[in-house]
């Protein structure tokens, strides 16, 4: 009897202990968790929310918008087609020449073609406008060759192909890189030229690859935004400068959010094809080649080959990227009006100019003051996005069957365009708009899945044992993150640091949408400067660009160099 | 059929292959075997196209086949990691070089069955080359070489890749079928046993060169060279110095004096007093011969029936009885002279 008691007894003391662990397992959870989900249930669900309850209303779903937002997903999708189209006929001869091939400056020049992915488009706009805009070097340096290009779909195409290229080389060429050339011989030995061995064995093992990393280019032009409208104009709607111009010129905000969902669900759409493509691929196991596929090009075909697609790649990728901070400092224009002759040389007149305000009115700020503004928002999202991206991070590191179903939920803002973000911030704190928070909200609602998806696998990578060491020997749990984890994680928080600090410097679609206009950031500054006539705007908007170029790339090089040592985790 | 001559090539400055010479005849199967990075690999790919030489030509049937482009040679190849094609299935992967040829769809579909039939995977057709096992796939790999009906294989370490139970097995069919079809081969291994067992002779690649030429047979009974010895791993090779003058010429026997004793060895060739040479111990016990090597047991292994005892000098010999260890011993083989 007594025995059967006490063995009750610490039934019952089991499953309360148990519990205890469970409640105070939870708890915890429920702390990480507690800041990051209110943030995006404020900044993005709701917001959400608003549009959906915009869109699904009877005033909105008519047939004159349907045929609206109709002929703009057309001609939204025919230029992502076309822009993708063109970037694969750029992308994959230069994913076998960087597969294939040995000669001097490779890596420079891989390196060179990876630059315009991580650049703000203003910056690529404006770098493309200081090439072949009518302001630009080549228009009045070498009129014979110019032709109008700003204004033109080949604007917007080859800026995206300068944009995108590098994904096709990255993801083909890694494919190609690790196809064994065994199999190329071998079909060479069974009789198939060159051409059949290219098609049969080479492109169709790679299929998988190219077609995930065209999927991936094509969502970036599909969202594109800033290229469009800075390099295209507004002619030029595609969902997003339709967004932009119904929520902002138009004031029709229920289009706008008929536009935005539809933008939403076509990009889910292609992200679950991405998925779908890449899970697919990396189950079909490529034969891995051991030794090294690189030779020098030997035949007087590789020689013409190697040597077209260097000039090409380099002059492709360099000229704009130069030609940005030349521009700023070297004076073309007549000034007319001001002293009736062609001016030509070097100036820092554009760098002074953006100290001084011009106007002499009170509610026009000094263009350096935007520099200011940049850098303070761009601050506030660094904090923002690390106390929202640490819990949310720690909690994604020792995942649960929440965290499994709230990791996509996280990840959703990603998938959304940020014009519809800031469009999402319109509908939703409409009363607020002046207040000077919502756009470091806004940034860091962009920056926050890359923060989470830096610390992540860092926090992951850190042992349990340590942290159990630590509290067997005292620490409590704050002193263990104190003296354990952030010791560990102080690369992969900079990385994050920088990472949220770049996005927030170069965004451009939200920013467009909500930033106040008496405190404008660089981007919007650069694009205030592009839309107004005059020689010295322009050449202002070069300063400003070449400064967001030079921050960027700063930024960019940090991020390399800290994750240099660990790029196993990334 | 093949000819080779006068092979030169440079790997990255420095000379690999070195004024390189050997013909192929009529369904004979050759082999070419050398240590790793002895450019043997290097030979196949010239013959097959894929690379060209310095300077030398490499002739089919007396015509040149350097302005030949590999796809027009006709020259079944086939790889040490089978390089199929992992996006298509068996049936594909052997009916490619015959699909490259233009071939009807009857001829193909009846070429690729007979192939399969050849390696004996009949019915294997519509599986996936990636779900078969290594063996599986050398075998696919052969057939897809075989489909095109070639004028010449070439085999690179094919069974490279393989267990020896697997590899044995492989090596008796490859030898079935190349006998059968009348095919004539030139297989490169570093793998004397694979060698010995599937060539009808064997060229030794060596510092660029082919130092050794000949029947299976032969060359395991003559090794000539010091080096083809020890890479055969024939027994002992000792260093001596000839003590005495060549009494008779008949039956060339030399006295040589070596750190491991005095031995009474006939030599081919002519060598005079004080002048060095090579010996080779065979390890095999042998109590007809007069010559002896000895010392203390250091170590016995148990080796195929037999025990492979090592002696405390380096010396090994492979004795029917395991001695007891640090027992000293003396055991009879045959010595021989090398170059």
């Amino acid at each position: 009897m007594s025995y059967s008691i006490s063995h009750g007894d610490t039934e019952i003391a089991e499953k309360l202990g148990k519990l205890r662990v469970l409640v105070t397992l939870w708890f915890k959870r429920i702390l990480l968790w507690l800041l990051p989900l209110s943030f995006l249930i404020v900044a993005f669900f709701f917001p959400l929310s608003r549009i959906l309850g915009l869109t699904f209303d009877l005033n909105t779903l008519t047939l004159e918008n349907f045929q609206t937002a109709f002929h703009v997903l057309l001609f939204t999708l025919y230029q992502a087609i076309l822009s993708t189209l063109i970037t694969l006929l750029l992308g994959l001869p230069s994913a076998y020449l960087f597969a294939r091939f040995d000669f001097r400056g490779k890596s420079v020049l891989r390196a060179l073609t990876a630059v315009p992915f991580m650049l703000p488009t203003v910056v690529v706009a404006a770098a493309f406008n200081s090439l072949l805009g009518s302001s630009g070097l080549i228009h009045n340096l070498f009129p014979h060759f110019a032709f109008q290009f700003i204004g033109t779909l080949t604007a917007i195409l080859l800026a995206h192909v300068f944009y995108n290229t590098t994904i096709i080389i990255r993801v083909v060429g890694n494919a190609f890189t690790s196809l064994d050339t065994k199999l190329e011989q071998a079909a060479r030995s069974l009789g198939a030229d060159f051409l059949h061995v290219l098609w049969n064995v080479s492109l169709s093992i790679l299929r998988p690859a190219i077609l995930a990393a065209s999927i991936l280019v094509f969502l970036f032009d599909f969202t594109s935004f800033g290229v469009i409208l800075l390099l295209g104009g507004s002619q030029f709607s595609t969902l997003e400068v339709e967004i932009y111009l119904q929520s902002v010129k138009l004031l029709n905000l229920p289009l706008a959010s008929l536009l935005s969902i539809i933008q939403l669900i076509c990009t889910i759409m292609v992200s679950v094809l991405y998925t779908r493509v890449v899970t697919r691929s990396t189950t079909q196991t490529t034969p891995r080649s051991e030794s090294s596929n690189l030779r020098k090009p030997k035949s007087l075909r590789e020689r013409i080959f190697v040597v077209t697609f260097v000039i090409l790649l380099s002059s492709f990728f360099f000229l704009p990227l130069i030609s940005l901070p030349v521009r700023s400092l070297f004076r073309l224009e007549a000034d007319r009006g001001q002293r009736g002759e062609v001016q030509y040389g070097f100036t820092t007149d554009y760098y002074t100019e953006l100290f001084i305000n011009r106007r002499g009115s009170v509610f026009y700020v000094p263009p350096i003051k935007a520099t200011l503004n940049s850098l303070t928002y761009a601050s506030a999202t660094v904090i923002l996005s690390l106390l929202l991206g640490f819990p949310a991070a720690i909690a994604l590191a020792k995942p649960t069957r929440l965290e499994k179903i709230l990791d996509p939920l996280i990840m959703l803002p990603l998938g959304s365009s940020a014009v519809m973000l800031g469009l999402g911030f319109i509908v939703t704190f409409g009363r607020w708009l002046t207040s000077p928070l919502l756009v470091p909200f806004a940034h860091t609602l962009v920056a926050l899945p890359f923060v989470i998806r830096t610390l992540q696998p860092a926090i992951a990578s850190i042992p349990q044992r340590l942290r159990q060491a630590a509290s067997s020997l005292g620490a409590s749990p704050f002193e263990v993150w104190k003296t354990i984890d952030f010791p560990i994680l102080r690369r992969a928080t900079l990385a994050a640091a920088t990472f949220a600090f770049t996005i927030s410097l170069g965004e451009f679609g939200a920013t467009l949408l909500i930033s106040r206009p008496e405190s404008p950031t660089i981007p919007i500054a650069i694009e205030r400067f592009l839309s107004q006539p005059g020689g010295l705007n322009y050449g202002q908007a070069m300063a400003m660009a070449s400064i967001l170029m030079l921050l960027t790339t700063v930024s960019i090089l940090l991020i390399e160099k800290i994750r240099l040592p660990n790029t196993g985790e990334f | 059929m093949l000819e080779v001559r006068h092979i030169f090539k440079t790997y990255e400055g420095s000379p690999l292959l070195n004024d390189i010479s050997f013909k192929v005849e009529t369904s004979e199967t050759i082999c070419l075997l050398g240590a790793s990075g002895s450019g043997k690999s290097t030979l196949l790919r010239m013959i097959a196209g894929l690379e060209n030489p310095n300077s030398g030509s490499i002739l089919f049937n007396g015509i040149d086949l350097a302005s030949k482009a590999p796809h027009l040679r006709d020259f079944g190849l086939v790889f040490q990691d089978y390089a199929l094609f992992p996006h298509l299935n068996v049936n594909d992967n052997v009916a490619f070089g015959l699909k490259m040829r233009h071939l009807g769809q009857n001829e193909i579909d009846k070429r690729v069955v007979n192939s399969l039939e050849l390696v004996n995977l009949g019915g294997f057709g519509k599986r996936k080359v990636t779900d078969l096992s290594g063996g599986e796939q050398q075998r696919i790999a052969l057939a897809r070489a075989l489909a095109i009906r070639p004028r010449l294989l070439m085999f690179d370490e094919p069974l490279g890749a393989l267990d020896k139970k697997l590899k044995d097995g492989l090596l008796n069919e490859l030898r079935t079928i190349l006998h059968a079809t009348k095919i004539p081969a030139i297989y490169v291994t570093h793998d004397q046993e694979e060698a010995s067992s599937i060539a009808d002779r064997i060229l030794i690649l060596h510092d660029g060169q082919i130092i050794r030429e000949g029947t299976p047979g032969e060359v395991w009974a003559n090794p000539r060279s010091a080096y083809v010895a020890e890479f055969l791993g024939l027994g002992n090779v000792l260093e001596g110095e000839v003590v005495s003058e060549m009494m008779n010429s008949e039956d060339g026997r030399l006295n040589i004096k070596t750190e491991y004793g005095l031995f009474d060895v006939p030599c081919k060739r002519k060598i005079s007093k004080g002048e060095k040479t090579k010996l080779l111990a065979r390890p095999f016990e042998d109590r007809n011969e007069l010559n002896a090597i000895s010392g203390r047991v250091a170590d016995v292994i148990f080796h195929q029936e037999r025990y492979k005892v090592v002696l405390d000098n380096g010396l090994y010999a492979y004795l029917d009885a395991a001695p007891n260890i640090d027992e000293k011993i003396s055991v009879k083989v045959k010595v021989e002279c090398l170059a």
